[in-house]
């Protein structure tokens, strides 16, 4: 067996055990603890990336050497490897480039606690990507949810905690909705194993036996995900938690959090039901949809608010939004575009936030857009980085957002049912997101800032956060211009699951 | 047909009242410490749907006893330990979200999430 095979599991337990060790060492130890783990399971996915590029294959990790029925599993694809290539780096970057504004928010008692919880959710991350045991999945949604709960309410004041216990309840929703339907899932299939329970779901597929809890069980495990990764209707927790939380946290939540949910649900859909079993349950026009509704509904909310993060925060909403869009669509061209934009929202997103720090950081720290007059001429990189961010997520040629709506639009050619719906939606969010990104670029650079108590205010950004930030835009590039590789990965990916 | 079944199949049927019960108490309760409550009814009720599942009438716990290595005498484990890990996951969860209720509570002096979101609209531009 080849070394890489072991890569899975050895960055799911190095994660974890980063974190624990973090806990036993001083704050600024924590924070290199983490970081340096991280680091290594980067370049360790990066390898496994490129192995399986090279086989062209995907392979089973049977824990402890366990046979299948008794043992717990882990499978890596590309797939896998590309999605956890793509976290721990974002991670990184996002935790780097919110260094000092985590020194400024949370009390420096506190601050080791943060580095734990940002190891111990890259490691429920890592295992959702990886794990073959859908109530592993369970467990580690769990986790990840407890994780993602702590990074918000870090912060400690009253409008994060009162955002964290929304976040908290609604996502429990979820989870109980996901806990059932596993139950449910057991009770019929008598397996937990995703390659047991494809087995299962092929017969019953098959025999038309059980159809009636088939559909409620994909229904609530298609709910209880959607809940935790803020799909329309169900995303009113999302901008209070994004946009109070301190900036590493909104980066990290709105890039990678709400993607390792819907990863679990693709997973389910490929590997539990099998992709024509969960066509015919319908539950994917549900998600086409909300998703379409969350396209244009997120934007309108965006639109309407004054306050740069929660802008920010409902933009992530319409970008969901999007990736339900690709994955109702049931094409095969629409999945590997809902993929792409799981990618490239990862990389844009964190970009904003972090972004958006830096200009109210020269704005008084008032997240509000009007204090930001000006903003983007006195901290030249915020503003750049802004710019990048904004013009990928309206969807500008050469920036990596332009890729995903792209592909977008040929997935919804090859379903004519849906093409209509998605071509008109897909314009009509077009037009909104510029409407509320390019009003904040005119303040940014045009804004008038000479009656501005901060006109004075010189940017302050640290080395951190100028490599961070640099290697956020530069990504941005990569993945807009040369993203022909990288689509080649998802379709061979999606193929292995 | 379906009588019988609801008739024989009443642990199940009780599960899943419980769980509608837990489930709306969080969603649409306003106080926060019902909706703890809430959450426990929910997450108990789907234990007893999984201990439901994994009983098998006249067999002994699997938990093994001297001399008796014949796997037919005893019930299904595994929802037993799903049920296990499923505890330690509602135990964290609850202590996560009452330290949380606690912190707001020293804060606003209330439980009532309405208030709360009112009281805190007023703290931030």
């Amino acid at each position: 067996m080849a070394f890489a095979h072991n890569i899975p599991f050895i960055s799911i337990m190095m994660t974890i055990l980063a974190g624990v060790i973090s806990l036993l060492t001083g704050k600024d130890k924590a924070a290199r603890i983490c970081l340096g783990t991280l680091t290594a399971v980067a370049l360790l996915s990066a390898l496994l990336f490129a192995y399986l590029w090279q086989t062209g294959t995907s392979f089973t990790f049977s824990m402890g050497h366990f046979p299948a029925p008794w043992g717990n599993e882990l499978q890596a694809g590309l797939f896998e490897a590309l999605m956890a290539l793509t976290f721990t780096v974002v991670m990184i970057l996002s935790l780097v480039a919110g260094r000092e504004r985590v020194v400024a928010d949370i009390a420096p008692a506190r601050q080791g606690l943060y580095y734990l919880l940002c190891s111990l959710l890259t490691c429920s991350l890592l295992a959702l990507v990886y794990t073959n045991d859908i109530f592993t999945a369970y467990v580690f949604v769990e986790i990840n949810t407890l994780a993602a709960c702590g990074i918000v309410a870090a912060k400690d004041t009253g409008e994060t905690v009162t955002a964290t216990i929304r976040y908290l309840i609604m996502s429990l929703l979820g989870s109980g909705l996901i806990l059932i339907a596993i139950s449910l899932l057991y009770a019929i299939t008598g397996h937990l194993l995703m390659n047991d329970l494809l087995g299962s779901m092929t017969e019953l597929a098959a025999s038309g036996d059980y159809a009636m809890p088939c559909m409620v069980i994909m229904l609530f495990l298609a709910i209880g995900l959607a809940i935790k990764s803020a799909l329309f209707p169900f995303h009113t927790w999302l901008p209070a938690a994004h946009g109070s939380a301190t900036a590493a946290s909104s980066a990290i939540l709105s890039g990678v959090v709400l993607k390792g949910y819907i990863i679990l649900l693709l997973k389910i859909f490929y590997r539990v039901f099998g992709l024509s079993f969960a066509h015919d349950l319908r539950v994917a026009d549900l998600l086409f949809v909300f998703g379409l509704l969350g396209m244009i509904m997120g934007s309108i909310f965006a639109v309407r608010e004054k306050n740069l993060k929660r802008m920010l925060a409902y933009s992530s909403v319409a970008q969901v939004g999007y990736i339900f869009m690709g994955i109702g669509l049931s094409t095969a061209i629409g999945m590997v575009a809902a993929c792409f934009h799981i990618l490239a929202h990862a990389i844009t997103k964190p970009l904003l936030f972090l972004a958006a720090d830096g200009l109210m950081d020269v704005s008084g720290h008032s997240k509000n857009i009007f204090n930001m007059q000006g903003a983007g001429r006195r901290n030249i990189l915020a503003g750049i980085a802004f710019t990048v961010g904004a013009l990928s997520m309206i969807g500008i040629p050469m920036f990596s957002g332009f890729v995903s709506k792209f592909y977008f639009v040929q997935g919804s050619f090859q379903n004519p049912d849906k093409m209509l719906a998605t071509l008109i939606v897909l314009a009509l969010s077009t037009v909104l997101n510029a409407m509320y990104y390019l009003p904040v670029l005119v303040t940014l650079y045009l804004g008038n800032d000479e009656n501005s108590p901060y006109r004075h205010r010189k940017s302050a950004n640290s080395r951190n956060y100028k490599k961070a930030m640099v290697a956020f835009i530069l990504l941005n590039f990569i993945l807009g211009m040369f993203y022909e590789p990288v689509i080649k990965a998802l379709e061979q990916g999606l193929l292995m699951l | 047909m379906m009588e019988f079944h609801l008739f024989t199949n009443y642990v199940e049927i009780a599960a899943v009242i419980l769980f509608s019960i837990g489930f709306s108490t969080l969603l649409f309760h306003q106080n926060l410490m019902k909706k703890i409550i809430g959450f426990n009814i929910m997450d108990t009720a789907i234990f007893l749907f999984l201990a439901a599942k994994g009983y098998i009438a006249g067999r002994m716990a699997p938990i093994l006893v001297e001399g008796a290595n014949d796997p037919s005498l005893y019930i299904n484990p595994v929802p037993s330990a799903l049920v296990l890990t499923g505890i330690v996951v509602s135990v964290s969860v609850t202590a996560f979200a009452l330290a949380l209720v606690l912190r707001l509570y020293e804060r606003y002096g209330t439980l009532h999430l309405d208030e709360i979101l009112y009281l805190t609209r007023g703290e931030h531009d």
